[in-house]
């Protein structure tokens, strides 16, 4: 039997974020009642093809899941079990954000089977948060994050973002350490991306350094690598290891699921936007398939396995392509390990600190 | 200068509209058949000269219009169609030469052959040429802008010639036109006759069949005896790939048939005529004859444009004629450029665009050349920018070719110390400065006609651009002519965008070739990360060097991406360095967040990373874009 991931994708929100260009906004409770039948219609379509499968990890993810009533998750994850078969202890996540989340609500999570949550924080300083246009102060996550505990879950991420418009490299810090010191065991910490389409792309452009009227200014650049150099260093205090470009965790805790994605285990998106890999094929729900050459294959086992400071491991290329890494891509290794951006280590294939500050560039010449 | 492409490219146009010959000739083709025997007196030969834009195409198309030759709405469906190109080329096609009947007052029905002239200082050997294929011409004014630079150059040219000058004050129908104040500026900076100047908008037609009339009253008719030996100039060609070269020409005396073996008397190249005719709107109408007195064409198998130089004189090479027509001159190159495949595979395909341009414009040259930096490619020889920018665009529009140019420069000549002179066309072939007597460079007669309120700021222009006065004259109270003498080099580039910018668009501008003159210049060289660019190679006087190397230096930081890497950008005479800039390195190239749903999107986002690296110019470690090699074209004028 094969692994696959599942991921459930919620497209509401309370309200859009000034950086988000997820697939997500407010929706009236009758949208999302008529959202959440049809996402368990489009679930249980997958019967036949669920056969060959075992699921080993499930992701709810948005916008914001939590928005969505105890019973709403309760009747999604009923569709999911009496579908596929899902092994006993797998890492099953619901993503939440502050001031959405009641006891209620944990409590038919945890009878659902969820066993993990990602908490969006953000920051814990209430001026960037306001900044980036969230709905909730430091004070707010507090009690979610208590009322998460005491209602009996033991694995808790907690999203971070760096480069926040008015950061400085000391209120990151600060957020860093505030965060840590409550011992999630897991922190993602994402460098701001100026998306376009987003408020910030109209205050901010392309990524410029620029000064968005009322808005505080974007950090520089020398200060955003350092708020990156100090996540991993400050973490590193804490007993966290980074274990991907932007994620990392106390040992044992790396999320299975995301890993997944990095090591190109097959996957079903359900929901609106939500993407597939399965048969060497990927598609978005409702979309036409793309076909995966052998070749497309190569790159993404590079660019994403890549994204791990773990690398990729020759081996594992070797047997799923049949053919040994060093006779693809022997030139592209040579050069980046002559630039000191990537190195080879026995089976592993792996950045360096500044292959993975410049990872897009290193990247793109590992497509064929 | 970029406003008179019309005409070149138009002529210089494979899919010219005229190639093709219509056997279906409309009415009024027939009945300028009908003529073809007329005697001399009935025939006028004259052009349209104006500065830009004061109206020269739109009258041309008026005349075309109420001579009948073609309806309005023919007329109008013509138009749609340039306009067609025009959008396509962004260039604007209007009037042709072409043969057009008018019955006038008087009852009786003349010839008229208009012939249209490039307006364009780069093409005024061809201009002179096509004057003297003419006995008159029409001096278009506009009524509220009055007498240009343009339009005194193109007087004189006229008047050099000796070609009477009919003046027409164009747009009357402005709000803003002064027709009498014209008249009176006409008669005093001119010196010609102009009160019974048709006053016209040849927008509207508004009183054009009066320059119709006095075309016949003021322009001569031609003169010349059929009977004499051959003796007919060449004022244009195009190749067409059936017929070969067709050839323009003004029969001066005797007369041109099929069957005529002919000799280009400066070229020496001989053919038997296969086809005579003249020129329809938009056809050409074969015929008997051309006798003396007449315009049209011939066509006689010849395979290459260089053996019909516009200027050269044909004659019967059986019963040659005395001596050629006076004026034929080889023209050559002014403004050299090397011109690269962006995509090195594609180096047989420039040749052969280039190879398949020369067919119809005996003024382009090249010759192979390699660089460092850019691969195999041609070293071009253009006669000013514009016909640089024509031919680049052309490349690139009509034969898929995506080029690297490098910056233009002038023919240089260098005196070495061993008695040999060099004429230099490329930067990188400056011998070793210990090898160099002196250096020369081209300078041309420039006169600049402003209003009096900017004659400071463009006085202050040609002096940073090493200008030389030579003298001004006020034409009227608010407006002089400022004459100088100034490098060629000087102007290439952004002098006219220049002299734009600083009378607020009131300056106008002409100017003459006029000689060669010793300076003190040197190479410009660029390093980038130590390593010299040829390509960014080039030639300046001593006294300017250290600020186009500082712009220079500017201009390649901000077209060269950051690396991972700093890049010095250096400028240097010989071994001196005189200005640098870096490049810093990238600190950060990244993509924060990877799932599953942002696969897709990030492997296009590395594709378009790898994509954008092929458009660069590996240069050592360095890749510079395509577009850095032309940078030096785009040092502004101080603002």
């Amino acid at each position: 039997m094969k692994s696959l991931e599942i991921y459930v994708h919620i497209p509401f929100c309370v309200k859009k974020c000034n950086y988000c260009d997820f697939l997500s906004a407010p929706a009236t409770k009758e949208e999302r009642r008529e959202y959440v039948e049809s996402l368990c219609r489009q679930i249980r379509s997958y019967r036949e093809a669920s056969r060959d499968y075992r699921v080993v990890s499930v992701f709810v993810g948005g916008g914001t899941p939590s928005i969505l009533e105890g019973e709403q998750i309760t009747e999604i994850f009923r569709a999911v079990r009496e579908t596929f078969s899902i092994e006993e202890g797998v890492e099953i996540t619901i993503e939440m954000n502050p001031g959405t989340v009641s006891a209620e609500k944990l409590e038919a999570y945890r009878a659902a089977g969820i066993n993990r949550l990602s908490i969006g924080l953000q920051s814990a300083d209430n001026e960037e948060l306001r900044t980036l246009g969230r709905i909730h102060t430091f004070e707010d996550f507090l009690g979610t994050y208590r009322m998460a505990r005491a209602a009996g879950f033991g694995n808790i991420n907690v999203d971070l973002i760096s480069a926040v418009p008015g950061q400085t490299v000391e209120s990151f810090a600060d957020t860093l350490r505030r965060t840590a010191a409550l011992s999630p065991e897991h922190i993602s910490a994402y460098s701001l991306i100026i998306e376009e389409g987003t408020p910030f792309f109209a205050l901010y452009g392309d990524g410029a350094c620029g000064h968005g009227g009322e808005y505080p200014p974007l950090p520089d650049e020398d200060s955003e690598r350092q708020m990156y150099y100090d996540t991993k260093r400050i973490l590193g205090e804490y007993g966290y290891h980074r274990y991907e470009i932007s994620n990392y965790a106390k040992p044992g805790y790396e999320c299975r699921h995301n890993l997944g994605y990095w090591n190109r285990t097959e996957y079903l998106g359900f929901g609106d936007g939500a993407a597939s890999l399965m048969d060497h094929r990927r598609w978005v729900s409702g979309g036409q398939p793309e076909e995966l050459s052998r070749e497309d294959e190569m790159e993404e086992f590079m660019f994403l396995g890549l994204r791990k400071t773990a690398g990729v491991s020759k081996t594992a290329f070797g047997k799923e392509f049949g053919v040994p890494v060093e006779m693809v891509y022997e030139k592209v290794l040579a050069d980046m390990a002559g630039r000191h951006l990537l190195v080879q280590d026995g089976d592993v294939i792996r950045l360096t600190e500044r292959g993975l500050d410049v990872s897009n560039y290193v990247m793109s010449e590992f497509l064929l | 200068m970029t406003q008179d492409k019309s005409f070149y490219a138009r002529r210089r146009n494979e899919t010219y509209w005229g190639t093709s010959i219509d056997d279906n000739a409309k009415d009024g083709y027939r009945k300028v058949k009908e003529l073809a025997e007329i005697n001399q007196s009935k025939i006028r030969n004259f052009c349209i000269i104006a500065h830009i834009d004061h109206g020269k195409s739109t009258l041309a198309d008026r005349i075309i219009e109420m001579t009948g030759l073609l309806t309005s709405r023919e007329m109008q469906s013509q138009v749609l169609d340039n306009m067609e190109l025009e959008r396509e080329r962004g260039i604007t096609i209007k009037a042709q030469t072409v043969r057009i009947v008018y019955k006038a007052k008087d009852g009786e029905e003349y010839i008229f052959n208009l012939i249209d002239t490039p307006g364009h200082v780069d093409f005024n050997y061809e201009v002179s040429r096509s004057l003297a294929a003419c006995d008159g011409a029409i001096l278009v004014v506009d009524a509220a802008q009055g007498v240009e630079a343009q339009t005194l150059a193109n007087v004189y040219l006229a008047l050099d010639h000796d070609l009477d000058v009919m003046p027409v004050i164009n747009k009357v129908d402005l709000p803003s036109a002064e027709p009498e104040r014209v008249i009176e500026e006409i008669e005093d900076i001119i010196g010609i006759e102009a009160q019974d100047a048709p006053r016209i908008s040849a927008k509207t037609g508004l009183n054009v069949e009066e320059v119709l009339e006095q075309i016949i009253a003021k322009i001569p008719a031609p003169s010349g005896d059929a009977k004499a030996p051959l003796q007919a100039l060449i004022f244009d060609s195009v190749y067409d790939s059936y017929k070969g070269v067709i050839v323009f020409c003004r029969i001066k005396e005797g007369s041109i048939r099929k069957g005529t073996p002919v000799l280009m008397m400066a070229t020496g190249a001989k053919a038997e005529v296969v086809e005579v005719g003249y020129f329809g709107a938009g056809q050409f109408i074969p015929c008997e004859e051309l006798s003396a007195g007449m315009v049209g064409y011939i066509t006689a198998s010849i395979k290459n444009v260089k053996d019909t130089r516009v200027g050269d004189t044909i004659t019967n090479a059986q019963s040659p004629c005395k001596e050629p027509l006076p004026g034929y001159k080889k023209v050559n190159p002014m403004v050299y450029c090397g011109m690269y495949p962006a995509d090195g595979a594609k180096y047989p395909d420039l040749r052969d665009a280039l190879e398949k341009l020369q067919l119809n414009d005996a003024s382009l040259q090249f010759e192979p050349e390699t660089s460092v930096a850019l691969g195999f490619g041609y070293r071009c020889g253009f006669l000013g920018l514009l016909h640089l920018e024509i031919i680049q665009e052309r490349l690139e529009r009509e034969y898929n070719l995506d080029l690297v140019t490098t910056a233009p420069g002038v023919v240089y000549k260098v005196y070495k110390t061993n008695g040999e002179v060099i004429e230099l066309t490329n930067p990188s072939n400056l011998p070793d400065p210990s090898e160099i007597e002196y250096m020369e460079e081209p300078i041309v007669k420039a006169e600049i006609m402003v209003t009096s309120e900017y004659i400071g700021a463009i006085m202050d222009l040609c002096q940073e651009r090493r200008g030389i006065y030579e003298g001004m004259e006020y034409m009227e109270e608010t407006r002089a002519v400022l004459r100088y003498r100034l490098p060629l080099n000087e102007i290439i580039y952004d002098f006219f965008d220049a002299l734009k910018s600083r009378s607020r668009g009131y300056a106008s501008f002409d100017y003459e070739l006029d000689g060669y003159m010793q300076s003190e210049l040197v190479k410009l060289d660029i390093l980038i990360n130590k390593e010299e660019v040829d390509a960014l190679s080039f030639i300046v006087h001593a006294d300017t060097a250290y600020e186009r190397g500082r712009r220079m230096c500017e201009k390649l930081k901000e077209e060269i991406p950051r690396h991972l890497f700093e890049i010095p950008i250096q400028a240097a005479i010989g071994s001196k360095i005189i200005a640098r800039e870096t490049v810093r390195a990238m600190r950060k190239d990244v993509l924060a967040k990877c799932y599953g749903g942002d696969i897709t999107r990030k492997k296009k986002l590395l594709e378009k990373q790898k994509e954008g690296k092929k458009r660069m110019r590996q240069v050592g470690n360095v890749e510079i874009p395509q577009k850095a090699f032309m940078s030096v074209l785009k040092l502004d004028d101080k603002k």
